[in-house]
């Protein structure tokens, strides 16, 4: 069962680390955005 | 329940209060991150259920779904940097949208190649019996992950936003070099590491039906987050340069307003002194 736990393990690690870049990237992204005018945001 | 108008796919998310939500948003990010959810959810159902295994590799060919994808996805993210820089560098109006998109892609690439080096050990440790061996392929896509790391380093110096794009640029348009290298390594010397089975010259896939969809359920799943990365990063990338001109802005207003009043100060007491003075000379 080795096999399984680095199967599954690389999985979860993927996962994990893409999920904690995209948490970080829109909580920065919504925390900035508070402070900056709607007119400023050229995506809007 | 949305308030869009359904032709326009730039404009904000809002509740169905009408409310705005202030993040970075928008219809078409919301697509993507769908997109990447349910290709994720895809890669764990083929790679981890429906795909075969492997004759040689038995199980621990599952990890390759993730592996290969990350690494393809990574190529292109320094490709894009490589793009966005020259974009930079070579056109008239210099603008900065390109250094952000430039920044954000090597941010997520670098995050891509640390997942592949990972998960390649692990499958190395399950295939070879060991989770690192000083290989061709192994030791060049270590050399671009610390190629990278530099990158965003040299992105983080001082400076006005210019001066990092211009020495970013230069450096994103010569780091891209090394992709050729990484992917020619098991060709050029002798390499632990198996050829391409798809990615070859040759043009020839070996692959089970199976196998081969899986392979492309990641490569889609990743495209959709990768894309959903690039846009939410580089949004997020403007706000902290808008932010930083402000900082800037706020503290040179605050200097002058000192210099201003320390020169008032200064004056009124100048004038008190000459008064002064006068007032003993009359005296005398």
């Amino acid at each position: 069962m080795e096999d399984a736990g680095f199967i599954l393990g690389s999985y979860a690690l993927t996962f994990g680390a893409v999920a904690l870049f995209a948490w970080r990237t829109i909580r920065s992204g919504k925390r900035l955005a508070e402070q900056v005018p709607d007119e400023e945001k050229y995506w809007l | 329940m949305t308030t869009l108008d359904p032709a326009r796919t730039d404009q904000p998310i809002t509740s169905g209060s009408g409310e705005k939500r202030r993040g970075t948003g928008t219809r078409v990010t919301r697509l993507l991150g769908i997109g990447a959810l349910i290709s994720l959810g895809w890669l764990i159902a083929f790679g981890l259920g429906f795909s075969p295994a492997d004759r040689d590799q038995k199980e621990s060919v599952r990890i390759l779904y993730v592996h290969v994808p990350t690494i393809w996805l990574a190529y292109l993210a320094f490709v894009v940097t490589a793009i966005s820089s020259a974009m930079y560098l070579f056109t008239k109006k210099k603008s900065l949208g390109w250094d952000r998109a430039a920044g954000a892609s090597a941010e997520i690439g670098v995050a891509f190649v640390a997942v592949t080096l990972a998960v390649g050990a692990m499958w190395g440790r399950l295939t070879w019996g060991v989770f690192w061996q000083w290989d061709a392929r192994l030791t060049t896509t270590a050399l671009l992950f610390v190629t990278y790391i530099g990158y965003l380093a040299v992105r983080r110096l001082g400076g006005s936003h210019h001066q990092r794009a211009k020495r970013s640029a230069v450096l994103g348009m010569i780091a891209v070099v090394e992709i050729p290298l990484v992917h020619f390594s098991v060709r050029m010397w002798r390499s632990l590491h198996q050829e391409a089975s798809v990615a070859n010259l040759d043009g020839n896939t070996k692959m089970d039906g199976l196998m081969l969809f899986s392979l492309f359920v990641g490569v889609i799943a990743f495209t959709f987050l990768y894309a959903w990365l690039l846009l939410h990063r580089t949004r997020t990338m403007a706000l902290e340069d808008l932010m930083e001109e402000r900082g800037l802005d706020d503290a040179l207003l605050e200097r002058r307003a000192e210099a201003v009043q320390s020169g008032t100060t200064q004056s009124t007491t100048a004038q008190s002194t000459t008064a002064q003075s006068t007032t003993t000379g009359s005296d005398s």
